[in-house]
């Protein structure tokens, strides 16, 4: 069964912690509750996003450093 | 006799309506950043306009009533729960002492306003309780909520009509893009006749970095400006100018490339230019505009600005008629 994890905020979403670091979560990667999966900068700060669920299979709706908008989901998961 | 904070959103603020005359020290009006939207949500909960309520940005808290109380929430589109039961925006809700205040993911808007009967009654600093937390002031301790806080709440004034809602065609909504008017202001001179079409002409997008102290832009073609010696005291920078003061809504071009509106938790002076000022009737906008979206900045004059001041003062007027 497919799951989601959405953006709680609108802003930019960024899948590593820095651009000379290893995304947080690979294409494909199991992802556990409570992983921070991904950040979103807004109002001058980085804003941990975490699983609010256990999955497998993480495909990636939205690319590093693209805008979002809260409620969009960010990954899809088996 | 409170509400207490079991999450508090993404910096959740006390605003009232701020602690104008102080900016000349250097501290900031602050206050709601769009007013129309918390005096409405005062209005409905029978408080004076200029109670403190929250102001939540882009994400709403989790808040738990331990009294009976009426709760209004305005401005932003955010989806708003009570006890896990859908509730509508912009009406005074009637909630009893244990039940909970929540809300899911933004719709539309960036600010939404919480108004409690009786008003939030933490310790006004400098004559408000509005938080700018730059400066430690005012709210809880001067900062945004936490978990575990308890908010004071005032006496209520038994006001309040449960049920009462602002008729939709009273809530102000964003254009798609939306337009901001602004008056060119002393340092229009400095920069070339194609760079003001340009600033004018171009369709700029909110930078994520904006908030309460100022809205920056960004996608427009940077401002050419005229050449000139620096004069005695300003940077060397074509942006430079001797140091002046920033007027709220002022329109700043740091290098020329990026626009930032000063708002309500401004710096009150500093040494860049200011192309103009966002007039006072579209400055609430700026407040409901989320990251990535589409601006655009219109050229006004005094008279037009003036008319547009009365305007929405005018709607402001036939919000208070309705919930009288």
């Amino acid at each position: 069964m497919a799951a989601e994890i959405r953006s709680p905020l609108p802003g930019t979403f960024y899948r590593k912690p820095a651009p000379d670091q290893p995304a947080y979560v690979e294409d494909g990667a199991a992802v556990k509750k409570g992983d921070v999966i991904g950040l979103v900068e807004v109002m001058k700060s980085f804003h941990e996003v975490r699983a609010d669920i256990d999955g497998a299979n993480a495909r990636f709706l939205v690319e590093n450093e693209a805008p979002v908008m809260a409620g969009a989901v960010l990954v899809e998961l088996d | 006799m409170a509400l207490e904070v079991v999450k508090p959103g993404l910096l959740t603020t006390i605003q009232d309506l701020g602690r104008p005359g102080y900016f000349h020290l250097g501290i900031p009006m602050g206050g709601a950043m769009d007013r129309m939207a918390l005096r409405a949500a005062n209005l409905l909960v029978g408080n004076d306009e200029g109670a403190a309520g929250l102001e939540a940005v882009f994400m709403g808290p989790e808040l738990l009533f331990t009294r009976d109380a009426v709760v209004a929430v305005t401005g932003a589109d955010l989806p708003i729960f009570v006890d896990d039961v859908e509730q509508p925006g912009w009406t005074a809700l009637p909630v009893k002492a244990g039940q909970r205040l929540g809300f899911g993911f933004l719709k539309a808007g960036a600010r939404a306003y919480i108004a409690v009967s009786g008003g939030i009654d933490t310790p006004p600093a400098l004559g408000s309780r509005s938080t700018y937390a730059i400066g430690a002031l005012g709210g809880v301790e001067g900062r945004a909520i936490a978990p575990g806080d308890v908010l004071p709440l005032g006496q209520p004034s038994g006001k309040a009509k449960p049920g009462a809602s602002v008729p939709e065609t009273l809530r102000r909504k964003l254009g798609a893009p939306t337009e901001l008017r602004a008056l060119p202001g002393l340092y229009w001179h400095r920069i070339t006749e194609a760079a003001q079409r340009g600033f004018f002409a171009d369709e700029w997008k909110v930078a994520p970095e904006a908030d309460r102290m100022g809205y920056r832009f960004r996608g427009g073609e940077p401002l050419e400006f005229v050449p000139r010696e620096a004069p005695f005291g300003a940077g060397s920078d074509p942006s430079n100018i001797v140091d002046g003061c920033y007027p709220y809504g002022s329109i700043q071009v740091p290098g020329g490339t990026e626009p930032i509106v000063l708002h309500r938790d401004a710096v009150s002076g500093g040494g860049y230019f200011m192309i103009g000022t966002v007039i006072s009737a579209d400055m609430d906008l700026i407040g409901q505009l989320q990251p990535h979206m589409p601006v655009k900045f219109v050229e006004v004059d005094m008279e037009t600005a003036l008319k547009a001041r009365a305007d929405v003062a005018g709607m402001m007027d036939r919000i208070r008629a309705a919930l009288a």
